[in-house]
């Protein structure tokens, strides 16, 4: 991680040693969030850890990939764990809760979220957090790979021996 | 390299804007031996430097200065602050485009006389035909060693291509092929044949494609008549009390204002930049701005109908390999008042890298609905729309005086709103490459809506009377004698084919005028 990088990973070991609070498929601790299975987790520098897990909740709903780990999720909004923005989300946050009866996370149905985030897609919040997930999800490197996007192939010698016009299928 | 015109050279021919048309017009003009002084805002960028990366190439070229927009367009409402798409570089948006080269047709250089009077609509003929425009549309095609002219064979055709065609054919459509393209199918011109690196709209790192950046300009300038200043923001074009062109203000990459005199003026900043130029040069003798006796000044913006189709198949198209643009359908491309609009439009292929998709497939999506049609993405084939516009007054380029640049200058507002005719050609051209990619087994097709424009035009147009546009046939401002314009703003109607051939077309005939007026001691 770089340095003065707000987001630490901890160790597995040090994770499990601390106790855990489940909210929807993520893990909440004591000023973390991380996978169930401890294969990835984060430590929340600025906003309550509930929010941050919320706010993964969040960007996956808006934009579902079945087949694409948290963890790119949470690299599209770790941005968001600033002092900067800690009012904003904290607040967006707690109007997704609201309308949702409380807790967004609770709900266990994916149609049930969407149908709260129906109500806010015209925010400013909403539109902040979607609008940066365009270039903070999908401009990620692995990212492309899962979607089998190629990307640079000037140093390949592009595609001209390469596929460009293997289809086979037509 | 050029050598350096002194500031005070009030010989020199100056350029603003070193894109299609200024770029081919500085050097047409350095090969006459007619000394240019060529201001480009932006900075210099070769195949070296290019990138086979969407968002850092759009980063590195594209014009970021603040504009802003209004009117019932989509793109105001999903790229408010960002209506059009356009280089900020040596080369202009020569570096970004795709390299389709087409001429005008007869009949659509004549759009009121064809169509007659549209209502809402400000149609004109232009003052110049098809048959005075051929022998340039000539030399231009052998500039850009244009593919299907002069015995230049095809590009083949890449797995999007071969998609799009099985479906035009099973629809009848009989004008379908990879294209007129202004990318090398096999080596011209020092410039080597394309790789099929699919990076088109990122500037060609092979230098297969065509570009003023890395052909014209330093052609020009190893004449020695022609310099090229890049990084060189011209502010306002200045003039005598008798109303004659004495020179521009500009401001250097530092800040640093700058005048340059000048025998001749010619703006070529787009159809964006242009307007704005004119509008913020306005002075007691002409307080509506320069060249605007007519009012039309930024007036009649076109921006071709555009949208796009994708489609998802149930097996892997691919389509980011290979030549972003090389397929078209031209069947449509017509006058046949019957299918409920005037006017036509081509079909052509179009592919997009993960990161654009995500961006310009759906603007504003969100969900599953949105996320299933990416996750076919491998599987997707794409195609864009292209067809000609009503030019409507309103719809225009005027100063923004709530928000300057950091120059304190006003930017430019784009205020633009379909023609009912514009929204008819959509829907039909729509359904038409919806009902391609169906009869190539599509399992799902999407309408994309449009792009912020690539295709900028018609805010400086060609008018036979001074009263109804701002240039002559030659680009010449009807009010000031020693003022032209060079790119596509000054095209009286957009008809239903990529513009560049025609700028370049318009740039090497106004490069013989020019040449001529000075011989006749005319300027
Ligand atoms: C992604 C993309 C794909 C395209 N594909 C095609 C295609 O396949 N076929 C086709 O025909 N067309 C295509 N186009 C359109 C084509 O690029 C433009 O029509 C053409 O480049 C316009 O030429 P121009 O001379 O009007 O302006 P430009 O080429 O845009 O040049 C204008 C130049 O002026 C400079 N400038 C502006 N203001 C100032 C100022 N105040 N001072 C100094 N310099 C200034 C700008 O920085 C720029 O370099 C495409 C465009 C894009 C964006
Ligand atoms: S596909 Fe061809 S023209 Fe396009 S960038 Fe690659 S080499 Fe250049």
């Amino acid at each position: 991680m770089k340095k003065g990088n707000a987001y630490l990973l901890m160790s597995r070991r040090e994770l499990l040693t601390r106790s855990l609070v489940i909210g929807g498929s993520l893990v909440i601790g004591a000023g973390f969030v991380s996978a169930p299975d401890a294969a990835w987790a984060m430590e929340a520098q600025h906003l309550k850890p509930k929010t941050l897990a919320t706010l993964i909740q969040l960007a996956r709903d808006i934009y579902p990939h079945d087949q694409i780990g948290d963890e790119f999720y949470v690299n599209a909004i770790k941005g968001y764990d600033s002092k900067d923005h800690v009012e904003a989300i904290e607040a967006g946050i707690e109007d997704l809760n609201k309308k949702a009866g409380g807790d967004y996370l609770g709900l266990g149905w994916e149609d049930q979220r969407v149908a709260v985030l129906r109500q806010v897609e015209d925010t400013a919040f909403f539109q902040m957090i979607r609008g940066g997930l365009v270039t903070g999800l999908y401009n990620q490197k692995p990212v492309w790979a899962i979607f089998g996007y190629e990307g640079e192939s000037f140093s390949k010698g592009g595609y001209i021996n390469r596929g460009f016009n293997d289809i086979n299928w037509l | 390299m050029g050598a350096p015109f002194d500031l005070n050279d009030d010989s020199v021919v100056v350029i603003i804007g070193t894109g299609a048309g200024g770029g081919v017009l500085a050097n047409e003009l350095a090969q006459k031996g007619i000394s240019v002084v060529a201001l480009e805002a932006g900075g210099r960028y070769l195949p070296e430097d290019y990138t086979n990366d969407e968002w850092d190439s759009f980063g590195q070229l594209a014009w970021t200065e603040p504009r802003s927009t209004s009117g019932d367009w989509r793109v105001a409402k999903d790229f408010s602050g960002l209506p059009a798409w356009i280089v900020k570089a040596v080369g202009g948006t020569t570096v970004h485009w795709a390299g389709a080269s087409l001429r005008i047709q007869e009949h659509e250089f004549k759009a009121l006389t064809t169509y007659g009077e549209v209502e809402g609509a400000n149609l004109l003929d232009w003052p110049i035909t098809l048959a005075e425009l051929e022998p340039y549309y000539e030399k231009a095609e052998k500039k850009l060693g244009v593919t299907r002219t002069n015995g230049i064979p095809g590009l083949p055709g890449s797995n999007n291509y071969k998609v799009f065609e099985a479906g035009a054919k099973k629809l009848g459509y009989k004008h379908v092929h990879t294209g007129r393209m202004a990318i090398n199918s096999q080596d011209y011109d020092d410039r080597t044949a394309c790789q099929q690196t699919g990076f088109c709209f990122q500037g060609c790192k092979w230098g297969a494609k065509w570009s003023s950046a890395y052909t014209d300009i330093p052609r020009g300038e190893a004449t020695g008549n022609l310099e090229v200043r890049d990084h060189c923001h011209v502010a306002k074009i200045e003039h005598d009390k008798t109303g004659k062109i004495t020179g521009v203000v500009y401001f250097d990459k530092d800040g640093k204002s700058w005048r340059q005199k000048a025998r001749v003026v010619c703006v070529a900043g787009n159809s964006i930049e242009s307007p704005r130029m004119l509008l913020n040069s306005s002075s007691n003798l002409f307080p509506d701005g320069l060249a605007n006796s007519s009012g039309m000044v930024g007036k009649n913006y076109m921006r071709h109908m555009t949208g796009s189709v994708y489609a998802v198949f149930d097996k892997p198209v691919k389509m980011w390999r290979g030549t972003t643009m090389a397929g078209i359908i031209s069947d449509e491309s017509r006058f046949d008042a019957s299918r409920g609009f005037v006017g036509g439009y081509e079909m052509e292929t179009l592919s997009l890298g993960l990161p654009f998709m995500a961006a310009f497939l759906d603007p504003g999506g969100w969900g599953r609905n949105f996320t299933s049609a990416l996750d076919g993405y491998e599987n997707m084939a794409g195609m864009w729309l292209v067809g000609e516009d009503m030019p409507q007054e309103d719809n225009r380029i005027t100063l923004n005086t709530d928000l300057k640049d950091k120059w304190g200058l006003p930017v430019a507002n784009v205020n633009f709103s379909d023609h009912p005719n514009d929204i008819a050609m959509r829907n039909h051209a729509y359904k038409q490459g919806q009902a391609i990619y169906d009869a190539a087994g599509a399992t799902r097709t999407f309408p994309t809506p449009p792009y912020p424009s690539t295709h900028n035009l018609g805010t400086n147009r060609m008018s036979e009377k001074p009263r109804d546009g701002v240039v002559n046939k030659w680009g010449r401002s009807h009010d000031i004698k020693n003022l032209y314009v060079s790119d596509g703003s000054q095209f009286t109607t957009g008809a239903s084919e990529n513009p560049t051939l025609t700028i370049i077309s318009l740039a090497i005939r106004q490069a013989d005028h020019i040449a001529e007026e000075l011989g006749k001691g005319n300027l």
